[in-house]
């Protein structure tokens, strides 16, 4: 069924009493999870509605990845029904209910002391199963290579590192970039991936040899401001599609760094020839897209704030947004579910929204 | 005026004439009763105190500096760390600054009363809360007039910027010899020089005839103005014969480095080579903490160039035995808000804000004040900007209490309602 942006609804809402700050759906798309500024995460289902609060980091953290122990048995379609055949509605009332099994998984989560914990996310109550202390300062990111095999770190000790997802072993540290790396995301092939630092630079490296392949174009999305004295920049949101184009999200165009004043924007990389586009939204909007990603029929979707949230669309060729919504709240963060037909975003005021973009019939 | 034979023969180190002149002509003094006896000033001159005040322009957030509050509601994602100080926690973005807190004495609970830029920033160096008609001198001004007078070699007020600006009427009723001279990015410009087509006789006969002119002038409208006009060419040619000290270049590049190879690095280095040069009072800006927006990459950038040479200044004025003469201070103009806004910023804030002092005459390792769990609101010890002006007064060993005599009728000079912070004082 064809996606309808036009279409789009909140599906499900949560909220929390400290702001988000970044969301990941887990690889079955039943739980979404947020981290806050309360140093917490946490795990909203979206089948029974409950949540639950991963406690361990002792700071805030945005880069989040999930990776699956095995092979996908079950959906949130089927938990759902599953708890509507034994009488329980679907959502916050249906929290009393046992809730369904759900597939082994490990969540990986970085904060801004440079610490990586490994969850195990499908537990009644996570816990941290293993912890590492991966970088000097803030680990921005996180990315899990398409065969689970490896994670991708990077942070503001200008590095990028590889590691065993299962173990935690490093593997591998890519130098090169001169600046804060703020974005890590692997290519669909598994042989690439790709790091954005706060100058614009976006590096293509080689994942079996740490050979950096190519340098990309996203200076468009950096600014020395002189009056502040300081750097602006970097992308916020990143993300890779199936057919390998490369989003990154950020801020453009600023006048005021300090002030955030400037425009949303997204550069998306074709893979082949590395040329970039601009995508921008259609109307006038001041701030900054926080995160981005692809729908499964290929639309670009952008999450932001600044003078309130948005959310973006860029279906086709177009490089204005082709629409936009409005979300109650300045958005922090923005995930794409695996189905690629529904999103969630992280808000400011500590809401997390479901949006699907599945024509009621 | 003799020419001066500069090492490096760099334009970019010369002092510039007109940077003076403009200073010391801007307005006409209102007064210019000597404040300092003879005796006190040799007795000063003889240690020869100095102020430096580092001030991280646009307000510095408390909570990312010297008043963290990990784990909670407002203290945002960095750390506290352990300072030389048992007991003494400060952020982790100033591990330089924490292993020399010994040296420093914290001020927790200032309450500025303005969250505003320039309003806050004239309360903060003046000590004052406005009043109508009277315009008091900021800090540099006073120092320069009571701790070095009308004759010192150098001129005794220096404010050195990122960019260019400066040179505000913040002398006010001390007459304009006391104002701020400008030195813009560290490098005072070039038009000092004599230019190229000019020979030397040339320019001896012309500074003869200004000279001849301005004793003329004098004979008949003699004026506190017409005064400082003159004496701004005496000291102008006294600086041109210590040109070298605005020559960070001659500094070593192990020194260098322990500065750092930034525009902050370089001026902070340079405040030192002035205060060994007996400038009495140096104000080094650092731009900028105006962080509405983004405020923790903000002081990640702005405070990773801030902690190293900072530290490094203190070392160097320990070292030099300088430490126990000069008044070290870093302020703002205001601190940044508990709360944490939708853009990951800070606001203005004036309720409940860190000042840091060090050196002559403060208690090193001190900690006075405490905000409450959150950062939200003094819970103790309350002090205002007119406490800090006091106390900065008494730390160099300067009578607060007495007054200066603008249009013979006294101002005192700090505010009598306020008193020094004596739990700092050594």
């Amino acid at each position: 069924m064809p996606l309808d942006p036009t279409a789009a609804r909140v599906e499900r809402e949560y909220r929390h009493a400290s702001p988000l700050l970044g969301c990941r759906f887990d690889p079955s798309g039943r739980y979404l999870f947020a981290t806050s500024q309360d140093n917490s995460i946490l795990r909203f289902d979206l089948v029974t509605g409950g949540r639950t609060a991963l406690v361990g980091h002792a700071s805030w953290g945005r880069g989040m990845v999930v990776r699956a122990a095995g092979p996908r048995t079950s959906n949130p379609e089927r938990a759902a029904a599953s708890v509507a055949a034994r009488g329980g509605a679907i959502g916050p009332a249906a929290v009393a209910l046992p809730a369904p099994p759900a597939d082994p998984f490990t969540l990986i989560s970085a904060d801004y002391h440079g610490k990586l914990i490994w969850w195990n996310g499908h537990a009644a109550t996570p816990t941290p199963v293993r912890t590492v202390e991966a970088h000097a300062g803030w680990c921005r990111a996180v990315a899990l290579s398409p065969d689970g095999a490896t994670l991708a770190t990077c942070g503001n000790d200008n590095l990028v590192k590889l590691w065993d997802a299962a173990t935690g072993a490093h593997r591998r540290t890519l130098t090169g970039h001169t600046s804060h790396v703020y974005n890590v995301a692997f290519h669909p092939s598994g042989t690439r991936l790709v790091s954005a630092d706060l100058l614009g630079t976006v590096k293509d490296w080689d994942a079996a040899t740490g050979a950096c392949v190519r340098d990309l174009d996203a200076k468009v999305m950096h600014k020395y401001d002189p009056t502040f004295r300081a750097d602006i920049g970097g992308a916020r949101g990143m993300a890779v599609a199936p057919d390998g184009r490369v989003a990154c999200a950020g801020i453009t165009n600023v006048s005021n760094a300090f002030a955030g004043v400037g425009n949303p924007l997204v550069v998306l990389f074709d893979w082949a020839d590395g040329k970039s586009k601009a995508l921008k939204p259609k109307d006038v909007f001041q701030g900054t897209a926080w995160g981005v990603g692809f729908l499964n029929d290929g639309t670009v979707i952008a999450g932001g704030g600044g003078s309130g949230g948005r959310v973006w669309f860029w279906s086709g060729a177009d490089a204005n947004s082709t629409h936009t919504l409005t979300p109650p709240a300045h958005v922090r963060d923005l995930a794409v579910h695996p189905a690629g037909d529904r999103f969630a975003v992280a808000c400011a005021t500590g809401a997390a929204v479901v949006y699907t973009l599945r024509r009621v019939s | 005026m003799p020419h001066a034979d500069y090492a490096c023969g760099s334009a970019a180190h010369a002092v510039s004439r007109r940077g003076f002149l403009a200073t010391a002509g801007a307005t006409a003094a209102l007064g210019t009763a000597g404040f300092a006896s003879p005796d006190s000033t040799a007795a000063l001159a003889r240690n020869q105190k100095r102020v430096l005040v580092v001030y991280l322009a646009g307000g510095v957030s408390q909570f990312e500096t010297w008043d963290p509050k990990p784990g909670t509601d407002t203290g945002g994602p960095f750390r506290a760390i352990s300072t030389s100080v048992p007991g003494t926690q400060i952020c982790e973005l100033l591990p330089h600054t924490a292993a020399r807190m010994h040296r420093l004495a914290v001020v927790r609970s200032l309450n500025s009363t303005t969250p505003d830029h320039a309003q806050g920033e004239r309360v903060m160096l003046t000590g004052r809360r406005p009043e109508a008609g009277i315009e008091y001198p900021h800090l540099g001004a006073v120092a320069a007039k009571m701790l070095g007078g009308e004759r010192a070699e150098m001129p005794g007020h220096i404010h050195i910027l990122p960019g260019g600006g400066g040179g505000r009427a913040d002398a006010t009723f001390l007459g304009p010899q006391f104002a701020s001279v400008p030195v813009p990015d560290g490098r005072p410009p070039a038009n000092l020089l004599r230019p190229s087509g000019l020979t030397a006789d040339a320019d001896r006969a012309r500074d003869a005839l200004r000279q001849s002119l301005t004793d003329r002038f004098s004979r008949s409208r003699r004026s506190a103005a017409s005064e400082a006009y003159a004496a701004s060419f005496a000291q102008a040619e006294r600086v041109f014969n210590r040109a070298d000290v605005f020559d960070v270049d001659r500094e070593s590049l192990k020194t260098a480095e322990r500065y750092g190879r930034h525009d902050f690095g370089r001026h902070l280095l340079l405040a030192r080579r002035l205060l060994e040069a007996g400038v009495s009072y140096v104000k080094v800006s650092h731009s900028n903490y105006d962080t509405h927006h983004e405020n923790f990459d903000f002081h990640i950038e702005q405070l990773g160039e801030f902690d190293r040479p900072f530290a490094a200044l203190l070392d160097d004025l320990s070292d030099r035995g300088m430490l126990e003469s000069t008044l070290v201070v870093v302020m703002s103009e205001m601190g940044r808000t508990p709360k944490i806004n939708e853009r990951f910023g800070r606001d203005h804030w004036s309720n409940g804000w860190s000042v840091v002092l060090g050196g002559a005459g403060i208690k090193g390792g001190a900690v006075v004040g405490r905000t409450n769990a959150n950062g939200t609101t003094i819970a103790d010890r309350e002090v205002g900007p007119w406490h800090l002006f006091h106390t900065y007064l008494r730390a160099v060993g300067l009578d607060p209490e007495r007054n200066f005599h603008p249009n013979q009728r006294p101002v005192p000079v700090a505010d009598p309602r306020a008193s020094a912070i004596s739990e700092i004082l050594a």
